[in-house]
Parts: C-alpha cells; sequence; structure tokens
C-alpha cells in the first residue's frame, strides 16, 4: 500500500493532538504513584512510582471534612447519582417534549418550541437565586431530588430531537397507525429505537454536565453527605496545613485521576452503541 | 349498501386546496377499484381519507355498513402499501409483519403462523430475519404487501405502490399484484398514475381529474365508451388523435374531410377523437397521413405522422405492413369508431 504525503501529515496532526490530550493525564497519573515529596522536590513525574496503592486507598477512604466523616468514594458516589439522574431525565423528558412539539400539531407548538429554546439563554447559573429559593420552599436542600431536579429540562436536547423526528418520514407514522400503534407505541416501539444513537450521543454530553456542575451543588448542599467531587475538588487544593504538614500534592493527582473515571465509563459503554449507530444507516 | 359507500366526499386542504369535491362511490366486497389520474387530481386524498389519515371536510364514508368518519385509522381495520413501502427500518421482515398483530392482542403462536402463511404465500420466507435495507426493490414491496395481507383486513388500499421499481419489475408485480388480490379476495383500492396498470388491474376503474369522478366503468366500458374529452384523451396508449371541427345538420367538418349521418342533435365547435387503433389503409380514403416516423414495436407498428393541415396524428397497425417514411397513406375509419365532444364543454356527443 503506498502512503500519500497528505496521509502522513494528517496522521502526524492526529498524533500531535493525541499527545496532546493524553500526556497531561499520564503525568497526573505518573505523579500519583510517587510520595508528595518527591514530587514537591523533583517536579512531575513520568514515570510510575511506588505509592500508587498508598495514595489511591488514602484518597478513597481518608475520611475529611469538617465532620471528619465524608470521604472522596461517598462524592465519587454522589456525583454519579447526580449525573445519572441528570442525564437520563434530560434524555427522556426532551425526548417525549420534542415528540409532543413534532407529531401533536397543536397552535401552540411553534411558540412553546422557542419558549424551550430561549431558555438556552438563562443557565442555571443566570437563575439560581429563583431556583434555589424554589428548591429551597420544596424543603429539598441537601437531598438527590433538589441536587438533580432543576437541571432536567434541557433546550438543546429537546431541539436535536425535534430535528431528528422531523427528518422521519410521515409514511412511517400513517403505517404504523393503521397497523393500530397509539401514541404511546409509536414512541416506544418506533422513536425511541429508531434515535438510539441520538439518546447515546445526548446521555453521553448531559452525564458530562451533571458530572462537572459545581456552582449548584455548592449551593444546594451544606450537609457534607451530599457533596460532590468537583466540590471536592476545591476543597482538597485549598485544604489548609497547620505546622509542619506539606501539601498533599500525590494525592491530589491520584483524586483527579479517579475524578476521571465515571465519565470515562459511560463513553467507553455507550460507544458501541453510538458508534454502530453510525455505520449503520437505517433510514 | 355495498361495503365500501363513499357519499359526497369534499376534501378541502387547511390552505384552501379543494382536492376532492363532492364524490360518490361505492366498492362491492372483493372487487378491485382502482383510481387513475393525472397527479395532483385527488387520488391519494381520496384514498387516505379512507384509510383515516385525512379528515373528511364534508360527506360520508360507511364501511361494512359502518359510518368511519370519526373512526381512528388503527381501528379502521384497513391495510394500506405506501409508494415508498413505509417499511419499519429497525424491525427485521418478520416482526414488520407481526407488528400490527402484535398490537391487536393476537398471541404468539397465531402471530408465527400468520407470519410463516404471507410469507410463503410472497415467497419472502427467506428473508424473515433481513432489515429492510438489506433487501432489494421487488423484496421490499412484497414485504409491504404482507404487512397488508398478513393481518387480513376488510380492505387492502394501494398509494401508486409499483411506481418506485423499474420497468421490468413493475410488470411482474403488477401481475402478481392483481393474482394475490384474486387468491385473497379482499376488496382492493388502487391508486395509480398510469393508464396501463390501472386497465390491467382494475375490475373497475374510477378515472379521476381535479378532485372529481370523470367516469367510473368497467376498463373496456371506459376505453369504448369514454363519456368526457378528458377521459379519451386519458385512457388509452398511444393517445387519441384530437382534431377539430365544426357539426351542423348531422354533419361534421373537420380538417379537410365530412363525415355525415352523424348520430346527435348537437350543433357547433366539437372535438374529433380518433384511436390510432381504429384506422385502417384504404383508397380515396378520409384521411391524408404524411409520414414521419415508424416505431416497429413487432406486433405493432405506429405511425407518426401529418395530415394536410400539419396537424400531429397517430396511426397503429399490424406489424406485418412495411410502411416507409416519407409514403402518404390514406386511412378510413372503422366501423364508425369516432367519438365527438363538445368543445367548451368536453363532453361526448355523439
Ligand atoms: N397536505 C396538503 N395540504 C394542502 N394541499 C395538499 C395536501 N396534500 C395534497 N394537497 C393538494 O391536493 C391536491 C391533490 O393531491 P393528491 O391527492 O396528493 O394528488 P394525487 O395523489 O392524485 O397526485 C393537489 O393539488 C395537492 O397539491
Ligand atoms: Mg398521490
Amino acid at each position: 500500500m503506498k502512503i500519500k504525503p497528505l496521509q502522513i501529515i494528517a496522521h502526524i496532526i492526529l498524533i500531535l493532538g493525541v499527545l496532546l490530550m493524553v500526556v497531561p493525564i499520564w503525568i497526573s497519573f505518573a505523579s500519583s504513584s510517587h510520595d508528595s515529596v518527591t514530587i514537591l522536590t523533583e517536579g512531575m513525574k513520568f514515570h510510575i512510582g511506588d505509592q500508587l496503592a498508598r495514595n489511591y486507598n488514602e484518597v478513597l477512604n481518608e475520611k475529611g471534612g469538617w465532620s471528619e466523616e465524608v470521604t472522596a468514594a461517598k462524592m465519587f458516589i454522589n456525583s454519579f447519582i447526580m449525573a445519572l439522574g441528570i442525564a437520563t431525565l434530560k434524555v427522556v423528558i426532551s425526548a417525549m417534549s420534542a415528540y409532543a412539539l413534532v407529531y401533536y400539531r397543536f397552535k401552540l407548538a411553534v411558540p412553546i418550541f422557542w419558549l424551550i429554546f430561549i431558555t438556552l439563554l438563562v443557565p442555571l447559573e443566570v437563575r439560581i437565586f429563583p431556583s434555589y429559593k424554589i428548591v429551597s420552599d420544596l424543603g429539598l436542600t441537601n437531598s438527590y431530588t433538589g441536587l438533580i431536579l432543576p437541571l432536567v429540562a434541557s433546550a438543546t436536547a429537546t431541539f436535536f430531537f425535534r430535528q431528528f423526528y422531523k427528518t422521519i418520514p410521515d409514511e412511517l407514522l400513517e403505517s404504523a397507525k393503521l397497523d393500530g400503534a397509539n401514541a404511546w407505541s409509536f414512541f416506544i416501539d418506533f422513536l425511541v429505537p429508531l434515535s438510539k444513537t441520538m439518546i447515546a450521543a445526548m446521555f453521553i454530553f448531559m452525564f458530562v454536565y451533571g458530572y462537572s456542575q459545581y456552582l449548584w451543588p455548592l449551593i444546594m448542599t451544606t450537609a457534607e453527605e451530599y457533596w460532590t467531587v468537583v466540590m471536592g475538588m476545591k476543597i482538597i487544593y485549598t485544604e489548609s496545613y497547620e505546622g509542619v504538614a506539606l501539601p498533599r500534592t500525590a494525592e491530589r493527582f491520584a483524586y483527579i485521576i479517579l475524578s476521571m473515571i465515571p465519565p470515562v465509563l459511560v463513553v467507553v459503554f455507550l460507544q458501541k452503541w453510538f458508534i454502530k449507530g453510525l455505520i449503520q444507516t437505517e433510514k | 349498501m355495498s361495503f365500501l359507500d363513499l357519499k359526497n366526499v369534499t376534501k378541502i386542504y387547511p390552505n384552501g386546496t379543494k382536492a376532492v369535491h363532492e364524490t360518490s362511490l361505492s366498492i362491492d366486497e372483493g372487487e378491485f377499484m382502482v383510481f387513475v389520474g393525472p397527479s395532483g387530481c385527488g387520488k391519494s386524498t381520496l384514498l387516505r381519507m379512507v384509510a383515516g389519515l385525512e379528515d373528511i371536510t364534508e360527506g360520508d364514508i360507511n364501511l361494512d355498513g359502518k359510518l368511519i368518519n370519526e373512526v381512528d385509522p388503527s381501528e379502521r381495520d384497513v391495510a394500506m402499501v405506501f409508494q415508498n413501502y413505509a417499511l419499519y427500518p429497525h424491525m427485521n421482515v418478520y416482526n414488520n409483519l407481526a407488528y400490527g398483530l402484535k398490537n391487536r392482542g393476537i398471541d404468539k403462536e397465531t402471530i408465527e403462523q400468520k407470519v410463516n402463511d404471507a410469507a410463503k404465500l410472497l415467497q419472502i420466507s427467506d428473508y424473515l430475519q433481513r432489515k429492510p435495507s438489506m433487501l432489494s426493490g421487488g423484496q421490499r414491496q412484497r414485504v409491504a404487501m404482507g404487512r397488508a395481507i398478513v393481518r387480513n383486513p376488510k380492505i387492502f388500499l394501494f398509494d401508486e405502490p409499483l411506481s418506485n421499481l423499474d420497468a421490468k419489475l413493475r410488470i411482474q408485480m403488477r401481475l402478481e399484484i392483481k393474482k394475490l388480490q384474486q387468491k385473497v379476495g379482499v376488496t382492493s383500492i388502487f391508486v395509480t398514475h398510469d393508464q396501463v396498470e390501472a386497465m390491467t388491474l382494475a375490475d373497475r376503474l374510477a378515472v379521476i381529474n381535479n378532485g372529481i369522478i370523470e367516469q367510473l366503468g368497467t376498463p373496456i366500458e371506459i376505453y369504448d365508451n369514454p363519456k368526457s374529452l378528458f377521459v379519451a384523451g386519458f385512457i388509452g396508449s398511444p393517445q387519441m388523435n384530437f382534431l377539430d371541427g365544426n357539426l351542423k345538420n348531422k354533419i361534421l367538418s373537420a380538417e379537410g374531410f365530412e363525415i355525415k349521418d352523424i348520430n346527435t342533435d348537437f350543433e357547433g365547435e366539437v372535438t374529433l377523437g380518433i384511436r390510432p387503433e381504429h384506422l385502417s389503409q384504404t383508397e380515396n380514403g378520409l384521411i391524408n397521413l404524411n409520414v414521419d416516423l415508424v416505431e416497429q414495436l413487432g406486433s405493432d407498428n405506429l405511425v407518426y405522422g401529418q395530415l394536410k393541415n400539419k396537424k400531429d396524428f397517430c396511426y397503429r397497425c399490424p406489424g406485418n405492413q412495411t410502411i416507409e417514411k416519407g409514403s402518404n397513406l390514406s386511412l378510413n375509419i372503422e366501423n364508425n369508431k369516432y367519438y365527438i365532444f363538445d368543445k367548451s364543454t368536453g363532453k361526448r356527443v355523439n
């Protein structure tokens, strides 16, 4: 096989891109396997050290916070639950509202669609006080429901589902109707399987979005048992050390590496579905 | 009351398009009815109103003795084959066929039985596990038919189901549809813009123009006895020749010849229609044709040429006659088979 110069250039660019993304992660990972003292004195590391198990064990199981009760493991679980809840509900709600907008041709469908679309201009950060007021009036502070609920409406996902449903030929609906499908079975038997690629993609985006929420959980939670990973990240960086204690740099790296695992798992798990949908056009 | 009864059915789309005008029509059980007409004449609209996919603006539709105007399509027990088949892309052939049965709450074994029977009938048993995207056009067509048959509906509706196939396959499937319908005996309505398809399939034919049924009858009745200029021009291939003329005292003066003793009292401007196959060569015939072009179809020759006044004209003769380009033919109308239409209304007058 002959290799064209263009291909070589393309590969060089791709390899550079990969390096740009992988090297920092590798450095963090390698550094997380050394002693904090080593890193403080010698700088970040490229090779694996001998403190890996100790550091990770420490990070996961050491109890911290004011109450000395919350562990990083608990924070990962909290973030995972929050992200999972947000992603699942966002996908379900957007798919269903897009279904209503496209297939129920009621008069207000277009204005309602634009109303939903406009909410893109008011992300949670902008409406954080009213949102907090509502959630706290409902008594939902310090609960998973409170963490998840205000974030589950998604104009972006609704928009993408709407655009996708619009490409589905009318005959499919008509044919399904004549086959005795009702509104619900058309959604479940047709729209969901036909848009599974889309669902996987949306789920990935929304999971990462939920996972990386910072401000909302910060405001929402006063009880440490609801702390999330991103909050924890801030906390371990601002940890104060009295007396002779050194900053625990190695553990910080371990924490960062651990915090990346849940979103990576989601991507790895869903990408098979995602890519299958991309290569097998079924329309 | 017959099996399917349309009474003064009118369709006006929300944008004001009047697609169907006060159409009345009765179809008997087991009958194969074909709606034929040019594109945009309203045949799909009429069919879709029977299916329940379009609201009926005015009028009544009765199916099997029951008024179905307000009945949901899923409850009408009709099956439709669409032009693009509308197969379910994410389901294999088996599930495409089984879906409608599942929705009716039929048990698994019965479904399997019915699907397998239908698949056998349509010779698609080998593809039951395939997705529609892995089938050829003809196979997809069969699956679409299978999906209709398997439910054993009250009525089959076909909306130009053959127009996505190549010419050879189209003729083959046309034949199969006709055979299948005779075998299964289900009342059917078939929509097409192709008059040959219409003639070959129909027990009865409705020629539709601008949302109105121009004529209703068996294919032969319509061919032999077109009631209007439109029907005369639409049915028959090659198309009927039309000449301008004037009718007075039962004498028709057309372009360069006269016909006497015409059986009508109509007087005024008319159009004379003569089918290319109703002409024969004689000496001193009525019509003189200068031959421009001869198409040899084997069994027949289609002779195209011009009359004295440069009017285009076509004559169809048996294939064993040799006709030279540039020659001059003298033609007579066989057995007085000509049609005279009122030029202003298009209505037949003789
Ligand atoms: N959804 C619709 N809205 C408005 N006008 C329509 C619609 N569907 C069809 N029409 C119009 O109604 C007429 C008949 O259409 P149709 O029944 O599809 O014709 P055909 O099937 O004979 O080609 C056409 O003039 C077409 O433009
Ligand atoms: Mg049509």
